[in-house]
């Protein structure tokens, strides 16, 4: 690793003044960041750690019934404390191992929108909302290419804000070496229809299958999906899977899912 | 450098370090304490793992500096002050779960919070939960053999030695 | 009742507790006053020729010590090969030099090019970015088959065409096997690749080199399994350093698997750099450095021909392989692919003619050499493959046809040059139908296909060569070594004893097992016996542990040395009691003389060795300590069947392992917790290999899979609880225990069963698919069944 400084401040605002400093940049759990820069693949002048932010650590319900989780929340505590959103808990609770888990975070997690990362799918399916020191990000605005975001230098993600859809289900089809997703596919059926992310195929990173979301918005059943497929164009191709299989892949995950769902 | 004060296996320690050093680099270089191991550079192998404020923790995937003010236990502080073994430690002998020993102090760790979550762990549960943690030596069998037995399970059915 | 202690008992493993307790020893606990830390630039290109370094500036770097490049180690010697396979013309194979640091040009990614010695490996890694470096890109060769056309880029400057060698075995057979596959009845023919893994103990490689400027001493503290292979190549041939004056220690050691048995660059680096600078010099490897130097396995490429007559009886086998080197060749490279490889072609089966062709090629990759198994895997999986193929052809049963064509006559000269002393093949096949509960297995495809899983069962057997070897035999074949083993036991005067061993323990837990088999022989307690292994400095000249040849070679050394003390001490124990030295039996600790009540202790016999006041020293020397070597007359043949039952998901291609069961013959069995262990260890690796390992190279010879993140390790939840069964017994008869080894039996046994399981998976479901190469991932096996 280059040299830096580690700061850890106790509130956002600190964080994001010392965020304002050149070459700053935020550290959430580490999980992804620290093997980054192990590799020497970036070099930042400081890093300004968000785990000692207990303001944006925690889970909470609003009156509307929209589950509300603070950006240094753990995947761990999602797992543990999420019931409120079922399949949202248990996606947390599959993430990397549960070492991974007890130190990094959902914010961290979306803010580095790794293409295999599972918390994007979520919160992409299910319109979440990303609320940001400064703003309020729909997701379908935030995620913009693999590891692109919305989001500015200097802003730290505080909340996510998921409306509880009436059933939901994810499924995860784990690459055998790093056992992120090699492709993962989170339904959430709503009252105003259903929406359908996809995770880990893209070389743009994470997207909604809109085929997919309209059959079943009509008609939320395995059958509905008979006879459509993902297109390959686009999908990633490596060691692990061609651009074909993450497409049959995202067929097959979308009905399980679907089966699951209930 | 910055200064760093932690506990480390009840012990108040203290200690000047770069943003860049790892927590493990501090357990293994500055305090001596060499029975966690690092076995790779990406959060996989799970030999670093120690228990920060009582979670698991890969203590190569996470500063010093962000272990200020914590609690720190390492597999020297499972161990009883007469050399004691914990559950675990022991039904790791009993049932033979290790052979190098390269993985097995996190491995130890990784089972004790398990077991401190999950007294009873089924063989699925044990499985999955030490995803994070590679061994290339026991094929995992004695390993979760040895975990099962240490929450008090009859471990008599399942195959060979 | 089983035995609670000595030979055959499940004793506990004393090392257990250190290494539970966080209190081992392994290289990288170790820290010298003053250590300096070196950092190797690596080469990022796979080939290229070096056109400019200036490491100027960096020297100017905070902390940087001394920064060595290719131009500091001319006039030092190549990293040496150890062994000099002769092709089938008699030329003695191709054998480039292989520099500690590069001379000119890189032929691999991760190439060492310069070594950063500073204050701290931070600061090493600082300087090392303000290297200048000029690298012109060559084009790079990394498939074998187009490394050997015409005009294809040269690893090696002055090696056209990139073949080490073409080795033939056995030459006189070739126009036979020809002949009997041209007329056979029918032929079955299969095309395959075992491959490229790497090995990847837990521990990453270290070294540190320490200088002590007083006695003109080097000491070399390595993970390796083999300190005194270590100090006569590093010493003998790269550093000029006579071995009274190098000392090489290797520690706790955190697995090896053939890995940590060759002598690497950096090992010579710290030692050469400690004696330059006057100061210690620690490497430690990070696991990325370690993907891409250590050396990796297997990759092999081959076509496999079996031959059968009407009546289903083998009568001809052929096989052509390609061998891949890598860029250099690594210590024992070049046995693996040949005699480690070829003379095992006979498997368990009576096929009278065989020929093997084998050719050698360089490559732009990292140098390749045993790992786990080491040769024999390889021989497994092309012939277990290609018998279950044709099993499949003919219409027969898999098991019907070994049973067919097991060997049932012992010794049985094979085709290949080696000759097995016992084995019983029929007996181990009953052992595995039982365990495996072969007759369940329509009931249980039946529950899979009910869930929409197709199921398969893959049975295979193998047979392996270990304890390796005669040394007469591998000089005439190309060893540059002796392979015998050595031990000293010596006896203190109280009676406890430390055995001195040229094995090294790894994981293998000889400082429990070995003591088991002293403690029989003398009739006292374990406890009084402990191993020294490790150190050059305190065990006799060994050659190390590797082929599964430590109880085999070394603990017969340590039988032998332990009988020559039992004769002394029967010579002391005759003078104490006046009686006649032939009369003196030793049994569970006591000296008797036959036909009378007279007895003494050990202990009172090794006391009267080093306090000889009433003591025959006309006869014997005071003291008791015995040194032996053992070299064995033949190789070991331990043998089993392996059976392997997956589900398959045919929306996915997802494969898992649902029961693994093996049955093998060990001979005699020392400690049966250890044995069951090894097997359990080696069947994790070789359904490793089988479902999820594969090291991938791109066409430039950049190594994409560099990590954990894209090479699959087997995780505890990719395995299940295994069957293992060593009941079935033939002892060795040429070693004094009767053990054969267990270190590689799983490893070798297990990746046939497994692609043999899913290739009957994909059948079953209707898929015409008579091979798949492993790694059988997920989209290998979906891209089989929808190709």
């Amino acid at each position: 690793m280059y040299n830096f400084d580690v700061v850890t401040p106790k509130t956002v605002a600190d964080a994001v003044a010392a965020l304002g400093e050149e070459d700053a940049q935020a550290l959430g759990g580490g999980q992804t960041l620290i093997p980054t820069l192990k590799q020497r693949l970036a070099s930042p002048s400081k890093l300004v750690s968000l785990t000692g932010i207990d303001e944006i650590k925690g889970i909470r319900t609003d009156d509307s019934g929209v589950l509300c989780i603070g950006g240094g929340t753990s995947h761990s505590t999602i797992a543990g404390e999420g019931s409120a959103y079922p399949a949202l808990a248990a996606l947390a609770g599959n993430i990397g191992d549960p070492a991974v888990r007890n130190r990094g975070t959902i914010g961290g997690s979306l803010a580095n929108n790794d293409p295999s990362a599972c918390y994007p799918a979520a919160a992409l399916a299910s319109g979440a909302t990303i609320v940001t020191n400064s703003r309020e990000i729909a997701a379908d605005d935030f995620f913009q290419g693999m590891f692109t975001t919305a989001l500015d230098d200097a802003e730290i993600i505080t909340e996510i804000r998921f409306p509880v859809p009436e059933k939901a289900n994810y499924q995860k089809f784990e690459q055998p070496a790093s056992r992120f997703s090699l492709v993962g596919v989170f339904l959430a059926k709503y009252a105003d229809g259903v929406r359908v992310a996809v995770t880990g195929a893209s070389n743009d990173g994470v997207f909604r299958w809109s085929e997919a979301e309209t059959a079943l918005s009509s008609n939320f059943s395995v059958d509905a999906l008979d006879g459509l497929s993902a297109s390959s164009d686009d999908m990633i191709a490596d060691m692990h899977g061609s651009a074909e299989y993450r497409a049959h892949l995202i067929g097959v995950l979308t009905k399980r899912a679907v089966a699951a769902a209930g | 450098m910055a200064k760093v004060q932690m506990t480390v296996n009840g012990k108040s320690v203290s200690g000047e370090v770069e943003g860049r050093t790892l927590l493990v680099e501090f357990i293994r270089g500055k305090l001596e304490l060499t029975g966690t191991h690092i076995g790779c550079d990406t959060s996989q192998c799970g030999a670093c793992l120690v228990h920060v404020n009582g979670q698991a923790v890969k203590s190569c995937t996470m500063f010093a500096a962000e272990a200020e003010g914590a609690e720190v236990t390492t597999i020297e502080g499972i161990t009883g002050k007469d050399g004691s073994l914990t559950a675990v430690q022991q039904a790791f002998q009993d049932y033979h779960g290790l052979q190098c020993g390269f993985c097995t102090p996190g491995m130890v760790m990784s089972a004790t919070a398990l077991l401190k979550d999950n007294p009873k762990p089924s063989e699925a549960e044990i499985r999955e939960y030490l995803k994070g943690n590679i061994c290339r030596c026991t094929g995992y069998h004695n390993i979760v053999k040895a975990i099962m037995a240490a929450s008090g399970q009859d471990v008599g059915a399942i195959a060979a030695e | 009742m089983p035995k609670d202690h000595g030979i055959g008992a499940s004793s506990k493993r004393r090392e257990d507790v250190r290494f539970l307790t966080g209190t081992g020893n392994y290289t990288d606990d170790i820290n010298a006053r003053g250590q300096a830390y070196v950092h190797f630039l690596r080469s990022d290109v796979a080939h290229g020729r070096i056109t400019n370094i200036d490491t100027a500036a960096a020297s100017e770097m905070p902390g940087v010590v001394r920064i060595f490049t290719g131009a500091d180690f001319e006039g030092i010697g190549s990293i040496p090969c150890g062994w000099q396979v002769t092709d089938r013309f008699g030329e003695v194979m191709h054998e480039p030099p292989h520099p500690v640091l590069a001379q000119g040009k890189v032929r691999h990614v991760g190439d060492p090019i310069a070594a950063i010695v500073a204050d701290s490996l931070a600061e090493a890694r600082d300087a090392a970015e303000a290297i200048e470096l000029d690298i012109e890109e060559l084009p790079a060769v990394v498939n074998m088959k187009d490394a050997l056309k015409d005009g294809a880029p040269k690893v090696h400057d002055d090696l056209p065409g990139n073949l080490c060698y073409d080795w033939g075995f056995v030459e006189e057979n070739r126009e036979a096997v020809d002949k009997a596959i041209k007329e056979a009845a029918h032929v079955t023919t299969l095309e395959l690749v075992n491959n490229r893994l790497v090995a990847n103990p837990m521990e990453p490689r270290v070294a540190l080199g320490e200088y002590n400027r007083a006695n003109d001493e080097s000491t070399l503290y390595t993970t390796s399994q083999n300190p005194h292979v270590i100090r006569l190549l590093m010493g003998a041939f790269v550093l000029g350093i006579p071995e009274h004056k190098l000392r090489v220690v290797a520690p706790d050691v955190g697995g090896g698997f053939g890995t940590k048995i060759f002598h690497y660059a950096e090992e010579a680096f710290c030692t050469f750099a400690a004696r330059q600078l006057a100061r210690p010099v620690k490497w430690t490897s990070t696991r990325s450095e370690a993907f891409m130097s250590d050396a990796h396995g297997r990759d092999h490429v081959t076509k496999i021909e079996l031959a059968l007559d009407k009546d289903n009886n083998f009568v001809a086998l052929r096989t052509d392989t390609l061998a891949n080197m890598g860029a250099y060749l690594s210590t024992f490279a070049p046995s693996v692919p040949t005699w480690l490889h070829g003379t095992l072609m006979a498997g368990n089966y009576k096929t009278p003619l065989i020929y093997v062709n084998v050719r050698a090629v360089f490559t732009n990759t990292v140098p390749v050499d045993a790992y786990r198994g080491a040769g024999r895997p390889e021989a497994t999986y092309q012939l277990e493959r290609v018998v279950d193929k044709a099993a499949r052809e003919l219409g027969v049963d898999p098991i019907a046809l070994r049973r067919q064509n097991f060997i049932t006559e012992f010794p049985y000269q094979t085709p290949v040059a080696v000759e097995y002393d016992t084995g019983d093949y029929p007996a181990t096949m009953d052992k595995l139908e039982e365990i495996a509960d072969i007759a369940g297995f329509a009931a249980r495809r039946k529950e899979s296909e009910a869930k929409g899983r197709l199921r398969g069962l893959g049975v295979n057997c193998y047979i392996e060569a270990c304890g390796i070897a005669p040394s007469n035999l591998v000089g005439q074949l190309g060893a540059r070594a002796g392979l015998y083993e050595s031990a000293t036991v010596r006896v203190n005067a109280t009676g406890s004893i430390s055995v001195m061993t040229g094995s090294h323990s790894h994981g293998q837990g000889h400082e429990t097992a070995f003591p088991q088999v002293v403690a029989e022989m003398l009739g006292i307690p374990e406890d009084q016996i402990d191993i020294v292994h490790g150190d050059t400095a305190r065990t006799p000249m060994g050659m190390g542990t590797y082929g599964s040849r430590s109880l085999a070679v070394g603990g017969s050394a340590m039988v032998r040395a332990t009988e020559k003390v039992i004769n002394k001490a029967k010579k002391i124990a005759s003078h104490l009691m006046e009686a006649s030295e032939a009369d003196i039996e030793l049994k569970d600790g006591q000296f008797t003389v036959a036909g009378t009540d007279k007895s003494v202790a050990w202990g009172d016999v090794t006391l009267a060795a080093y306090v000889p006041h009433n003591y025959p020293l006309e006869d014997i020397e005071p003291g008791l300590e015995e040194t032996a070597f053992y070299d064995p007359s033949n190789f070991t043949y331990p043998s089993g069947a392996y059976a392997c039952e997956v589900e398959l998901d045919p929306e996915t291609g997802r494969v898992t392992i649902e029961r693994f069961s093996a049955a093998d013959d060990f001979g005699n069995v020392i400690n049966p917790m250890i044995v069951s262990g090894q097997v359990h260890g080696g069947i994790a690796q070789g359904v490793g290999q089988a479902l999820m390992e594969g090291c991938v190279y791109d066409e430039n010879g950049q190594l994409l899979s560099a990590s954990y993140m894209d090479y699959a390790m087997p995780r505890a939840d990719d395995v299940p609880f295994y069957s293992v069964d060593h009941s079935c017994v033939t002892p060795c008869t040429h070693n004094p225990l009767g053990v054969k080894g267990c270190g590689e039996a799983g490893a070798i046994g297990s990746p046939p069963a497994v692609i043999n399981a899913v290739v009957d998976a994909m059948q079953s479901g209707g898929h015409d698919v008579t091979h798949i190469d492993m790694p059988a991932s997920p989209s290998r096996v979906w891209a089989a069944m929808n190709g």
